[in-house]
């Protein structure tokens, strides 16, 4: 187990090298590079900002500053926002909840959603219902979010009533019910790509494990039907979903910047749009590297989550 | 002895097992016609309909579908929106048709070396694709969008650059597994060059795999080109693109909801076309089916 541990420990720091070289790379692309911030000041004169580039340290050689840029991130210093001068870090914390719970609660309502149309599309193989099932996921991947977001508030909120268009609360209410009731629209947007990949797994999942000896085995002894699915095909269906949420962590971030912006949710991928547009680099650069880490750290508590559940994989 | 291992049964490709099973997938036709439509109405139709797509008509604001001429009805700026539609066709359906040409081209090129290769340089390449992979492909692209001019070529590009990874892994996989295949081991001995094993001999024995890649990367970059561009960062006005005509839709969702519906609708239809065309393949080029 600790084997396992230190080689998937190393694998993602690796990854994480990779992931901020790539980073950095960004970084310089960027126009006037890591100095954006004083090319649009009229106070600073081009020798300014010559004296500067070499104060900080930019005339260098670019793998020293990339080992200057990266040691910095380590130790917490991301920059400054442009915006208000508050540090990187401290804005991304005050986006990074709102996210959370956007992607929280959409993640669990495509799972239960998701399984329930693949097992039953599995029990009744071949039927109208999996037909319509397996047509209806593929056309569910093909749906710009955006747009189901745009006809989710068309019909759910300007023509009947129900939901709220955006923001996360009421001001002046912010009970749970309130937040409840904003949740409900931009979670099932934000949903419905990930109900059709789940549902085609768990459709699977719940075929390959219906094909096996110890279902016949469980049949044999005179198990109901019932239990045999709740009980043996869903349990060992269910393992590979905590490695499947990992792998679709970069899509569901993705989603969940479409959705924020349709639903002026106060998330990190509105405060990545907002940052864009005021040019705020260091905000933009800080949440381009943070959503990569927490890709790579989701990825990897997956893997262990696994090795710890699942007792075959110990001995890797 | 290569030209055995390749051309070994000299058919027409047409009676191929592979096309025969193509045609038998209903809903790779149906992908393959709504394609061919799209095709043609866009580059048709901005010849034929009575309007251009930058001519602006003041008095003809906000005109729903079917009133009148305007059978999409006009924008905020009495432009036709059927002209737009078609126009916007053009730009979105090249975009992404590019976009999936070049990234194919990085992907394989990647994935052949990665695979035939091994070792550190395999490594090496392979860990890069991690590290893409890592990035949630919006953010990416958005930083880059803005960063760099927004052209029409660069959002190309862009999204090429950021999407060439699942192609470098299928790819990767594949060679790998023909590497010490016989027909490779023979053409080694013979001593043909490396470039030439891998892409004379083991490439085209890959090429399944690629193209049911490719033809699922044409869907995604059209997603991806539509998502930047309603955002305001891909194809900037005045050229129209299915993306950039949803850009302002939202604040005149009340009183003009076909500006938002049919511009989605249209990527929509693309993008299933596109799947279903994939979908297809796959069961007729007989490729192991990986990521669900």
């Amino acid at each position: 187990m600790s084997g396992f541990l230190l080689n998937r420990l190393s694998q993602s720091i690796v990854l994480l090298v990779i992931v901020s070289i790539i980073g950095f790379t960004v970084l310089n692309l960027m126009p006037g590079g890591p100095l954006a911030q004083f090319g649009l000041d009229p106070g600073m004169t081009q020798k300014d900002v010559e004296r500067l580039a070499e104060q900080l340290g930019l005339n260098r050689p670019l793998w020293i500053q990339y080992l200057d840029w990266a040691w910095r991130l380590i130790q917490g210093d991301w920059g400054h926002s442009f915006r208000d001068g508050s540090s990187v870090l401290t804005v991304i914390g005050r986006h990074l909840s709102a996210t959370l719970l956007l992607m929280g609660t959409s993640t669990a309502l495509a799972i239960a959603i998701g399984s329930w149309i693949g097992i039953r599309g599995a029990t009744h193989r071949y039927s109208l219902f999996d037909y319509c099932a397996t047509v209806g996921a593929m056309v569910a991947l093909s749906v710009p979010t955006f747009w189901f977001g745009l006809i989710g508030i068309y019909i759910f909120t300007l023509k009947l009533g129900w939901v709220p268009a955006g923001n996360m609360y009421t001001i002046g209410d912010g009970s749970v019910l309130d937040y409840l009731h904003h949740l409900i629209l931009p979670s099932l947007v934000l949903s419905l790509v990930h109900v059709a990949i789940w549902s085609r797994y768990m459709r699977t999942a719940t075929l390959d494990a219906l094909s096996q000896d110890f279902i016949k085995t469980a049949r044999a002894k005179g198990l109901s039907e019932r239990r045999i699915l709740l009980k043996h095909v869903v349990g060992n269906a269910l393992l590979p979903m905590i490695t499947l949420a990992g792998m679709q962590l970069p899509s569901i971030l993705t989603g969940a910047l479409v959705t924020e912006t349709v639903f002026t949710w106060p998330g990190m991928g509105r405060l990545f749009l907002d940052s864009l547009g005021y040019s705020d680099y260091p905000v933009v650069m800080g949440l381009l590297i943070f959503s990569a880490i927490l890709v790579v750290l989701g990825n990897l508590i997956a893997d262990i989550v696994i090795a710890t559940v699942d007792p075959r994989i110990r001995l890797a | 002895m290569t030209a055995i291992a390749v051309h070994a049964t000299p058919t027409r490709w047409w009676h191929s097992r592979a096309v025969y099973r193509f045609m038998r997938h209903h809903l790779a036709l149906v992908g393959i016609a709504m394609i061919t439509l799209l095709v043609l109405a866009c580059a048709i139709g901005p010849y034929v309909l009575p309007y251009d797509s930058l001519q602006i008509d003041l008095r003809a604001r906000f005109a729903p579908p079917l009133s009148g001429d305007h059978y999409f009805g006009t924008d905020p700026l009495g432009r036709d929106l059927a002209a737009r539609l078609l126009m916007a066709g053009r730009v979105s359906l090249l975009v992404g048709f590019s976009a999936m040409l070049l990234s194919t081209l990085i992907g394989t090129l990647v994935g052949v070396t990665a695979g035939y290769r091994g070792g550190w340089v395999g490594a090496g390449l392979m860990r890069t694709v991690d590290g893409f992979l890592s990035y949630p492909s919006i953010f990416l692209v958005l930083a880059l969008a803005a960063t760099l001019r927004p052209s029409p070529v660069m959002i190309t590009v862009i999204i090429a650059v950021t999407s060439w990874m699942e192609t470098a892994r299928i790819v990767e996989a594949e060679v790998r597994s023909l590497r010490e295949r016989e027909f490779v081991q023979a053409a080694r001995m013979v001593g043909l060059s490396r470039r030439h094993i891998m892409f004379r001999e083991i490439l085209p024995n890959a090429m399944g795999p690629i193209i049911v890649a490719a033809s699922l990367a044409v869907a995604r970059a059209i997603l991806l080109e539509a998502y930047i561009s309603f955002l305001g960062y891909g194809i900037q006005p005045p050229m129209p693109s299915w993306g950039n005509m949803l850009n302002g839709a939202q604040q005149y969702l009340a009183s003009a909801p076909w500006l938002a519906i049919i511009p989605g609708a249209a990527i929509t239809i693309a993008v299933t076309s596109f799947n279903f065309i994939g979908d297809g393949l796959r069961d007729a080029l007989d490729v192991r089916d990986d990521h669900i």
